[in-house]
């Protein structure tokens, strides 16, 4: 093969391994996001009062912020990632 | 019949989540992708712009003292200000890269008001020492969107503009009114939560 197309093809080579990359870090942000609000219920389980709801007033039962966490993570996973992923591919 | 303090906000930490998880995508893929879709450029100035016309209530309803109600007024004008400005860059209405510097002068002032209303030492409660650090986040974190101001298509002022609202959403969560913060906690603040 001539060096000249080999190199044009390591050329187009790269570009794609590093979409591929851009893909999946953009697809693992959300689940990092839940991932991190899943540890932080685990490690403090008293910020969820859902878990022990009794004697509760309405705000502290609607403020779940670990919950919260884990919501932002799935949205932006189902939500917004796929599209930017999809315009990435794309954009090859 | 009100929300504590810290639920508004860990409340508002889950928006500047938002953003930040927003901005980071739109670091990676680049502005070209990330403008692919119409409605994905108006995401994060439509959060940011929402964030400060929230700030309002904020501002009403949990105003203590004068100083709280300058400073929470001041972040609400500056989040809609730097939030109407990216609007207007994404409609395509402003050209100039400069209009990025609205971020930084909102942080900017966001960061000096947070010194400013925080009347309490670094070690008095939880809120007084994240209150410090979010004021010197904000204000160390306005040079990255000077940076992109003057560099827009710089990846590590990118990224750090993202780094910043993530950073400030976690200082925000762990807020608390009165908890201890590194084993100190004042006798002066108050029941304390854990």
């Amino acid at each position: 093969m001539s060096a000249d197309v080999a190199h044009d093809l390591q050329a187009q080579a790269e570009p794609k391994e590093r979409v591929a990359t851009r893909v999946r870090v953009v697809l693992a942000l959300g689940p990092l996001a839940s991932l991190a609000g899943v540890a932080w219920a685990i490690a403090q389980p008293w910020r969820l009062t859902l878990l022990h709801p009794f004697g509760q007033g309405f705000w502290w039962l609607f403020s779940e912020p670990p919950l919260y966490v884990v919501l932002v993570g799935l949205l932006f996973r189902f939500v917004v990632a796929p599209g930017i992923a999809a315009d990435l591919e794309d954009s090859r | 019949m009100m929300p504590a303090a810290e639920m508004v906000h860990w409340w508002f930490a889950t928006g500047f989540l938002v953003i930040g998880l927003l901005l980071f995508a739109e670091a990676i893929v680049g502005t070209e992708v990330w403008q692919r879709r119409a409605w994905r450029k108006y995401l994060w100035p439509s959060f940011l712009f929402g964030m400060g016309v929230l700030m309002w209530p904020v501002m009403t309803f949990f105003t203590n003292s004068a100083v709280h109600m300058v400073a929470h007024g001041s972040w609400a004008q500056f989040l809609m200000l730097a939030g109407g400005a990216e609007l207007g860059v994404a409609r395509g209405k402003l050209h100039s890269q400069y209009w990025r510097l609205c971020s930084a002068a909102a942080m900017l002032v966001s960061g000096t008001a947070l010194l400013v209303h925080e009347q309490q030492h670094w070690l008095f409660a939880r809120a007084a020492f994240l209150h410090h650090t979010l004021g010197w986040t904000m204000i160390v974190g306005s040079i990255f969107p000077i940076a992109q101001a003057i560099r827009p298509r710089s990846l590590t002022a990118a990224t750090g503009f993202a780094t910043v609202f993530v950073t400030t959403a976690v200082i925000l969560f762990c807020d608390r009114d009165s908890a201890a913060i590194f084993g100190h906690f004042s006798q002066y603040a108050g029941v304390p939560h854990r």
